[in-house]
């Protein structure tokens, strides 16, 4: 297996009027190829600061990260379609922002629009798409810069619950079809159990790493079906165990 | 189509025919009423005037073969504040957006001179760049210019965070980000902007035209006025009112055609 990317003691503090904030303390892990994490932890523990730090967007932080050359994919917790370009123009936006129009990754968004579904509705906009629609198209332009990596950030929140089990079950399925390595961040335990094969779980601010759960199911299968194996809820007790509750 | 639809249709057709009916009825009474008022001497025609005397009076400045010559220098004078407007208030806003320090440290001067009425310094306008055409676009950048930028200015703050963070994690450039995100989204209060820098421009350029001007509608109301002909005061006004409809329709025009996508 592949290391393609090591995060050690990975450190970072906001810096506020009211006060220095530390969000993440002394991080470290490895991914291998193929490798879909789920980083689970309480909201506000500075989950999405570490993928933000992966995707570039901050840049200051301590300790050190090695992206090993890959590409990195980033997808928002809201679709974030542009409500004003139709489907086509949403899908290719990213190959257009990152100038990586050519024709061949143009076909390769034709071809993930066909595969998902979507092509019929190419030239409908946003607003005449279901939540799970949108978040496909927005999983499609972010697979369309052909990333190595993809940093999922609580990707289903926004949707109503059934069809959020039915989006991460689409997800899933197009992650692993594309061959993808990816992590995701979530505070569903079970989302995270079902969809992946290591699940680690954050302290409350300043996130340190609680546990790192490798996740081997009896019978894995696609993440709805998942939610029935008889290890799930051995593991979700545990998860819920470790996790701060901070209500 | 099933009958509902049909008749749903039908009615809101019917509704749209009735509006303007009324639209038009309020037209006709008014000019009708006004007519006959001051035919009947019920209103002193002399103060008043009429439609008819009005229309006499336009007919007569275009058979006298100047009302031209007011009427070019007048839009002349609108379009190029309009322009100056709309270019200048575009600079600042992305001035102000993209350096923000700049708008922070000028933010109380801009509420100032945008709460001071600038017919207040009209006079010393006249004084400092002379009685001539440069005075009269000067006194309407001042009246236009605040409005609009700030109009636009709120309109690239209004951005969707989000949004600009989806850019960010495609690494988009400041350039496409701009074209692609910030431009887009700004649309609407552009045209806004656009919308009170064209009403700006007209009470601007009208203003200086009563304050300093040869030619001009302005003038042609101020001198009206000076002479006690109030025939031309108010064929002038009529004037301005037909011409800023013919230059509000374009505004409007483009913004259905933004509202559409």
């Amino acid at each position: 297996m592949n290391k393609v990317l090591s995060i050690c003691n990975l450190s970072k503090n906001y810096n506020t009027i009211d006060g220095e904030i530390k969000a993440l303390d002394n991080i470290t892990f490895d991914m291998y190829d193929n490798d879909f994490i789920a980083i689970v932890g309480s909201s506000g523990c500075g989950k999405s600061t570490i993928l933000s730090i992966l995707s570039g967007i901050i840049k200051d932080y301590d300790g050190c990260i090695d992206t090993c050359n890959q590409k990195i994919g980033y997808m928002l917790q809201s679709d974030c379609l542009l409500p004003w370009l139709n489907i086509w123009e949403n899908a290719i936006l990213g190959l257009k922002l990152t100038n990586k129009l050519s024709k061949e990754n143009i076909l390769n968004v034709k071809n993930l629009l066909k595969k998902y579904n979507l092509y019929e509705f190419k030239d409908k906009y946003p607003t005449n798409l279901s939540g799970g629609m949108k978040q496909r198209v927005a999983l499609i332009r972010t697979l369309a810069t052909n990333p190595d990596i993809l940093l999922l950030d609580e990707p289903f929140s926004a949707l109503d619950y059934q069809t959020r089990l039915v989006v991460s079950n689409d997800v899933y399925e197009i992650i692993k079809k594309e061959n993808k390595t990816a992590i995701i961040v979530t505070h569903d335990i079970a989302e995270a159990i079902s969809m992946t094969n290591k699940v680690i779980v954050l302290s409350k601010r300043p996130a340190t790493i609680k546990k790192i759960y490798d996740i081997n199911l009896n019978n894995p299968s696609t993440p709805i079906n998942n939610r029935n194996d008889e290890k799930f809820m051995e593991y979700y007790d545990q998860i819920w165990k470790d996790l701060d509750k901070n209500v | 189509m099933s009958e509902s639809q049909k008749s749903f249709l039908k009615k809101h057709k019917r509704e749209k025919i009735i509006i303007r009916l009324f639209q038009i009825l309020i037209a006709v009474t008014f000019i009708f009423l006004w007519e006959y008022l001051s035919s009947h001497k019920i209103i002193n025609s002399f103060i008043f005037s009429s439609p008819s005397k009005i229309v006499s009076t336009v007919y007569k400045l275009y058979l006298d073969n100047n009302i031209f010559n007011h009427l070019f220098t007048t839009i002349k004078e609108i379009l190029i504040s309009f322009s100056i407007g709309f270019i200048f208030s575009m600079f600042f806003s992305l001035l102000f957006y993209y350096i923000n320090p700049i708008y922070k440290v000028f933010d109380p001067y801009i509420t100032m001179l945008n709460s001071l009425p600038k017919v207040a310094i009209g006079p010393l306008i006249l004084i400092w760049f002379g009685a001539n055409t440069k005075s009269i676009i000067i006194m309407a950048l001042l009246i236009n210019l605040i409005v609009s930028t700030i109009t636009i200015y709120t309109g690239f703050t209004k951005t969707d965070k989000n949004l600009l963070l989806l850019f960010k994690t495609f690494n988009a450039s400041k350039l496409k980000t701009f074209i692609y995100l910030i431009l887009p989204n700004s649309y609407m209060s552009i045209i806004s902007s656009l919308k009170i820098n064209l009403s700006m421009s007209f009470i601007g350029v009208i203003m200086g035209e009563f304050l300093v001007s040869k030619e001009g509608i302005g003038y042609l109301i101020i001198y009206g006025t000076q002479v006690f002909n109030l025939d031309l005061v108010l064929a002038g006004v009529v004037i301005l009112v037909i011409l800023s409809y013919i230059f509000y329709k374009p505004i409007s025009i483009l913004e259905k055609n933004i509202m559409k996508n």
